[in-house]
């Protein structure tokens, strides 16, 4: 007897996948596969399964293979549970300049998990991903939905130790910046105007 | 209509062509592995790179229209750098076994790394590996060979109809599999070992038993169904190796059924190899002569009418004519052919063919199938109407229990009495027919086989005369399931009463003697009293009750004219050894007329033919549909309300040679297994 219960959307994310569906045209509801998807996953508590896979393919009314063609092609769909937080750090060539190697081998020390696994109690998994596409704030990582940037290995203790913990934390710029703006100034464009006039 | 440039030939071609398809009407090579001219675009193996003028790179000709004014090259020095770069990327995870391997010597990539590889390769690295795939009993995998072109897939999924198969993964580990490791589960798959470019997908049944270059190939006619499936038979030493298929646009395209290609291993199996003969209740060996003077024996002093004979469903017309014209001798004219009973009548022969061809169901704009699974009573015809179904959205209604032919189809549940309905117009159906402008109706042979049959036809033909004439048109077609029977029909092999009747008269002992030309089809306890002659191949239900068993040959042994499903003649030639002392039918015929009266008056194939041409006319033309004059046949009668039963129970064993094939059998236990696979998993998530 299997343990586990059935796959099926809860009343909001029902509502959600709906609104999806909505966005095509009769007929190619196919088309909000990957938002399904990625709500299935939430739902499921970070990865999806076999049963969700074939849940999907008779809710978009398309065969379960193609819908797993989509789940193993993309890397943010997981296969295997995940912990917690799903640290991911990403290693492409502009956070490799700015010491992506350090914040992965900070991960891997207070974590006690290589790249791929998941710690025991269940809280981090920790994986490398390639361009996350916030170079200018490199190196960062990206836990669950939020990025974590301007890291130092240092910074990155300290942020996976709160976690651990259960404190708060705050994404962004580890190290004061606004968003990308310059480190210490100026954070408007108003200084630059300022000045011009000046001259 | 574009007009384009390719190696300074000027061609003009349809809009909509593609420029490699342009560069095959100029006679110009473009070496390819995704692109098939019969599957959708994928343009993922960029073989086909060739040079377009004003373009910056080369461009993937399988996936650029042509158009005006284009000046294409294919011959350049980058031309011939980028197919050398995109093979040797092609090479880089394959195994290049091609010494060890099935596919060797006939292989389109080993074949295109000769003539447009680089020669070495650069790669050091190590290769990557791939777990082999589990696709049944009839494909073996090596997915490290595999390039990705993704045939297989797209056939799957465009031309069978089913969802089996798929990428996953992505860059280098992208793999190719069936859904959860499962079986590839249509009547097409074979045909995907045919697509494959490399040696990932080869036929389990033929591993490592023959070598490509080392077979003689014979061009034959299939007898698996009525379809009459253009094949190839490649033997060695007169054996049969393989069965492949051959183009013909107009019947089997360039596919072929499972049971065609993989029955083959039946032709060798419990065959009748030598003459036997009953004596004090078992069948001993015996030699021809003794077997000939044991039939002299046993029909002595019988008058004709107490003499009958049954034609089984893979004989051929020669042999079917000889029959007719020994049992003539001997004063009989009761022979029957068809063995199901379906209540067809031979009074006009329009009335027994599918008149608009298989090609026709491309023009069709609506389908009736009344009484007929196609799927499984010919699966040629059924991709035939998927294809039409997925291009032009024809529309299919179905009037009988099949289910699940890969198609949409509009059900109206199997009650044969629907029929009057729809013929007085007041039926949902007759609005539809009544609105197609190329309507057909294909008649199965589950409707007809039932007793009120000959109603039933002729209320088909009231309907097909009423709704699906048009000009050039004529919208009636029987679909059959036997390859003898359309030749039979044409030579007249029916009786009063049809098969019934003989047993009947053979079980009241009013029948003396029956002559059996390998009809198996029948339960052959009813002439346990009768003086039976089984002239055939296997040890099958027709020599159950023998007392003279003649060994014939089967089709692969024997030159032989077959008339399919569309009433098209067509000729298969003779490509493997007869076992033992098996011999033609027709001979065996010939010589038995010699023992037992009259000798028929033919000394050669050839002169059998002249006598054929002119006992079935139909048979002077070959390889061509015919157009036949329309009529009036069926009886008039009540059709019974009730479920129209499948014709068929099982694809995979339908007649003497697939019953005989382990791989058959291996093809039905996967399906059950599959079966009771999924019972179990079902079982589990309820208990």
């Amino acid at each position: 007897m299997s343990t586990e219960a059935k796959f099926a959307w809860t009343p909001e994310n029902e509502a959600a996948a709906q609104a999806h569906i909505a966005k095509y045209p009769e007929g190619k509801q196919q088309s909000a596969v990957m938002p399904l998807l990625d709500i299935a996953q939430r739902q499921n508590g970070g990865h999806v399964t076999q049963e969700i896979i074939e849940y999907i393919g008779d809710y978009l009314n398309m065969a379960a293979i193609r819908v797993q063609e989509v789940a193993t092609f993309y890397t943010m769909y997981n296969h295997k549970p995940i912990g917690t937080h799903h640290v991911q750090v990403c290693g492409t060539t502009p956070c490799w300049l700015r010491g992506s190697d350090d914040i992965m081998a900070a991960c891997k020390k207070t974590l006690g998990i290589e790249k791929g696994e998941t710690t025991a109690d269940g809280k981090f998994t920790l994986g490398e991903v390639e361009c996350a596409g916030g170079c200018v704030n490199a190196p960062l990582v990206s836990i669950n939905d939020d990025y974590y940037e301007d890291l130092t290995p240092e910074k990155m203790v300290e942020l996976l130790e709160k976690l651990a913990k259960g404190e708060d934390v705050k994404p962004g710029p580890q190290n004061g910046r606004q968003t990308s703006a310059p480190l210490g100034g100026p954070t408007t464009l108003k200084a630059f105007v300022g000045k011009g006039k000046g001259a | 209509m574009p007009t384009l440039t390719i190696d300074g030939k000027e061609v003009t071609v349809d809009a909509g062509t593609t420029v490699l398809q342009a560069c095959e009407e100029v006679g110009v090579t473009v070496p390819r592995f995704c692109y098939h001219e019969r599957l959708s675009i994928a343009g993922n193996c960029r073989m086909c790179l060739v040079d377009m003028e004003k373009a910056p790179k080369p461009i993937a000709s399988c996936a650029m229209p042509a158009g005006e004014g284009m000046v294409i090259h294919t011959d350049t020095e980058r031309v011939k750098t980028a197919r050398e770069g995109v093979m040797e990327f092609l090479l880089i995870n394959h195994p290049l076994d091609c010494p060890v391997r099935d596919q060797g010597g006939e292989c389109e990539l080993q074949d295109q790394s000769v003539a447009f590889g680089g020669g070495i390769s650069r790669y050091d690295e190590n290769k990557r590996a791939v777990g082999d795939k589990n696709m049944g009993p009839l494909i073996a995998t090596t997915m490290t060979r595999c390039i990705h072109c993704m045939r297989c897939v797209r056939f799957s999924d465009e031309i069978a109809g089913v969802d089996g198969m798929g990428s996953l993964g992505r860059g280098e580990h992208t793999e190719v599999v069936t859904y959860l490791d499962g079986l590839l589960d249509t009547e097409l798959s074979g045909n995907v070992i045919d697509l494959c470019p490399v040696g990932a997908l080869t036929s389990k049944p033929y591993a490592f038993t023959a070598r490509s270059w080392e077979l003689t190939e014979t061009n034959a006619i299939d007898v698996m169904d009525a379809v009459g499936s253009n094949i190839t038979v490649d033997t060695r030493d007169g054996a049969v190796m393989r069965v492949l298929p051959r183009l013909n646009e107009d019947v089997n395209e360039e596919w072929i059924s499972d049971k065609t290609r993989f029955s083959y291993d039946g032709i060798k199996k419990q065959r009748l190899d030598q003459p036997y003969v009953r004596k004090s209740g078992k069948l001993v060996e015996a030699t021809w002569d003794e077997a000939f003077n044991a039939v002299k024996k046993g029909i002595k002093g019988l008058k004709g009418k107490e003499i009958a004979g049954l034609v089984g469903d893979v004989a051929e017309m020669e042999s079917m004519l000889a029959f007719k014209d020994l049992l003539g001798t001997l004063g009989s004219k009761r022979i029957e052919a068809r063995q199901d009973g379906a209540a067809l009548d031979t009074s006009v022969r329009a009335g027994y063919l599918m008149n608009t061809g298989i090609a026709g169901i491309e023009d069709a704009d609506y389908i009736l199938l009344v009484g007929t699974n196609p799927r499984v009573d010919a699966p040629m015809v059924n991709a035939r109407i998927r294809k039409a179904v997925v291009k032009i959205s024809l529309t299919v209604a179905n009037v009988g229990s099949a289910e699940d032919l890969s198609y949409a189809v509009e059900e109206f549940g199997d009650d044969a009495t629907l029929l009057k309905a729809i013929k007085t117009g007041r039926h949902d159906i007759a609005k539809a027919l009544k609105a197609a402008k190329k309507p057909m109706i294909i008649v199965g042979q589950a409707a007809l086989a039932r007793e009120d049959g000959a109603a039933i036809l002729k209320k088909a033909r009231d309907i097909a005369d009423k709704y699906c004439m048009a000009e050039g048109w004529n919208g009636f077609n029987v679909l059959h399931t036997a390859a003898s029977r359309v030749g039979a029909l044409d030579l007249g092999l029916t009786a009063a009463g049809g098969i019934d009747a003989i047993l009947d008269d053979a079980e009241a002992n009013k029948l003396k003697a029956v002559f059996l030309l390998g009809a198996d089809e029948f339960d052959s306890a009813a002439l346990k009293k009768t003086f039976t002659v089984y002239i055939g191949t296997h040890g099958d239900e027709g020599v159950k009750q023998a007392d003279v068993i003649l060994p014939g040959t089967v089709y692969t042994e024997k030159s032989g004219t077959y008339v399919n499903t569309e009433g098209r003649v067509q000729r298969s030639e003779k490509a493997s050894k007869a076992p033992g002392d098996a011999r033609d039918d027709w001979t065996i015929l010939r010589a038995l007329s010699d023992v037992i009266g009259e000798t028929l008056p033919y000394n050669s194939l050839a002169e059998l033919r002249m006598k054929l041409m002119a006992a079935a006319p139909a048979s002077r033309t070959l390889d061509t549909l015919p157009t036949e004059e329309w009529g009036d046949f069926g009886t008039d009668g009540e059709i019974e309300k009730g479920g129209i039963q499948p014709a068929i129970d099982n694809f995979y064993l339908t007649n003497t040679i697939a019953r005989a094939s382990a791989i058959m059998a291996d093809c039905v236990s996967a399906r059950e297994g599959d079966q009771q696979e999924a019972l179990k998993v079902m079982g589990g998530s309820h208990g």
